[in-house]
């Protein structure tokens, strides 16, 4: 549960309260409520519990997403932080694809 | 860009080997034994566990898991108080490693068989959402968690949530713990490792009064094996100098002041209370309840809990055999307990520190019942 998920912002919502953002190919719609500093399309934020808790610096998001990317390629059931990886990637809002894409850029709409 | 997994620097065996080597040379400088250590995040045990850090450890050299998982320390009657909400109709909506803590007599999945209306839930926003969903049903967040996810609760509280919508709070408080375990009179316990993504939102001055009062060095760490052997080897360093400083070795992830917006978030809808820590001891200033004007929000306010009706006030005699306050405080470990493996394992767990994904006992169970490989060196 300490431990937030790194996805990329693909898209923020026009009242800029959610964000779109891609974890590991996984799309979820995120909160901003509680970000440390405002958040754009292609910035890497942490995800706890729903809620983008960290805008993580440019620097910083190669060593940050190593971990992660490890973590999940974990194919054993039951380590444990891979489990709590994906309870974290569950904890964001579910988008359905035609929503996502919708939300997404115009040349993604098209089928 | 980086390379292959191998070649990040904060997985390199160069890198690690040197650590070590340092490490042991810290702690031959120390020149007692054991040197003990705190670490107070079930994400590092995790990561100690997974990568077989003990096994790189110093014999000499003690890293103990102390108080890092909010599950565990929901106290016995927090639980009763849930498992009563739902036996009153209540559709109670909770975090999943909470479905099969054990209150007095039952869990939430006990209620959830009896027909209660038990929700397994990631985040407070489904919570809120199911409160949409039943407008009829009184609906309960059995909210448990550290600060770093009570800022999340506080944030759906401050947006605006349904009328049938409540809050069960045993959100926790982690420096508060610390106190409460650095003050032990039989504590060996000399420094203290911080949990990194915690301390990115509370940042890492808050540690620094800690240091101060009870003369011992607090490291910010994170979870990479590189992580945590640079923080223990800093550790052990201010350990020997004497010096009880606050050190940040997790820069990428944590500033002296963390995140504002979100402390801001967090204090305009949490207090600071005292509360009972399961098998630990009353910790002043260790629970987060709502404040007064969140009054109408406090499930605690809106209901009158029977917890004797769902046996709250019965014996459990196995359960007092549980040592997981022991194991928390750093008296003992997991294996250490005479239930360990037998009546208590994660699928019928008797304490609360096998019932988490972050619990030692179920870390310790799931990589081998005693991962601490220099035992058998």
């Amino acid at each position: 549960m300490c431990l937030g998920v790194p996805g990329r912002v693909l898209t923020i919502s026009d009242d800029g309260l959610t964000a779109l953002v891609d974890f590991f190919g996984v799309k979820r719609e995120l909160r901003l409520d509680i970000v440390d500093e405002p958040v754009q399309p292609g910035d890497y934020v942490l995800n706890h519990v729903g809620f983008a808790i960290r805008r993580i610096p440019t620097e910083e998001v190669q060593e940050t997403l190593a971990l992660f990317d490890q973590i999940l390629q974990e194919q054993a059931a039951g380590d444990l932080m891979a489990e709590d990886v994906r309870g974290e990637i569950a904890s964001a809002r579910s988008v359905p694809s035609t929503e996502g894409a919708a939300a997404g850029k115009d040349q993604d709409r098209g089928r | 860009m980086a390379g292959s997994f191998e070649e990040l620097k904060f997985r390199d065996p160069a890198r690690a080997r040197a650590l070590t080597d340092a490490l042991q040379r810290e702690v031959d400088l120390i020149g007692r034994k054991p040197v003990s250590v705190m670490h107070v995040c079930g994400s590092h045990e995790q990561a100690i566990a997974r990568f077989g850090l003990r096994a790189a450890f110093p014999r000499e050299l003690d890293v103990i898991m102390g108080p890092g998982c909010p599950v565990c320390v929901t106290d016995t009657p927090e639980v009763d108080e849930a498992v009563a909400l739902a036996a009153q109709g209540a559709r109670v909506c909770t975090y999943g490693d909470m479905l099969r803590l054990p209150g007095t007599s039952r869990s939430l999945a006990d209620a959830q068989a009896d027909g209660g209306k038990v929700e397994v839930i990631y985040s407070v926003v489904q919570a809120v959402e199911l409160a949409q969903k039943h407008p009829a049903e009184q609906v309960v967040f059995f909210a448990s968690g550290f600060e770093t996810t009570a800022v999340a609760t506080a944030a759906v509280v401050l947006a605006g949530v349904p009328e049938n919508f409540s809050i069960l709070s045993s959100h926790k408080y982690v420096p508060a713990a610390m106190d409460v375990v650095a003050e032990m009179k039989e504590t060996s316990i000399e420094g203290f490792i911080a949990a990194g993504h915690a301390a990115a939102i509370t940042g890492w001055g808050i540690f620094e009064p800690f240091a101060a009062r009870t003369h011992r060095p607090v490291v910010v760490a994170g979870f990479e094996p590189l992580d945590v052997l640079a923080a223990v080897l800093e550790l052990t360093r201010l350990i020997r100098l004497g010096r009880a400083e606050v050190v940040n070795c997790y820069p990428r992830c944590v500033s002296r002041d963390g995140n504002r917006p979100a402390l801001d978030k967090l204090w305009k809808v949490f207090d600071v209370v005292g509360g009972v820590w399961r098998g630990i001891a009353m910790v002043p200033r260790g629970n987060l309840d709502l404040k007064p004007e969140w009054d109408r929000l406090n499930a605690r306010r809106r209901f009158r809990i029977d917890t004797a009706a769902v046996g709250g006030s019965d014996r459990n005699l196995l359960a007092e055999q549980c040592i997981c306050g022991t194991i928390m405080t750093g008296l003992a470990k997991p294996s250490d307990c005479a239930l360990f493996g037998k009546e208590c394992r994660p699928e019928t767990p008797v304490g609360a520190c096998m019932v988490s994904s972050e619990g030692s006992c179920k870390i310790w169970h799931v990589y081998g019942g005693h991962p601490d490989l220099r035992g058998a060196a």
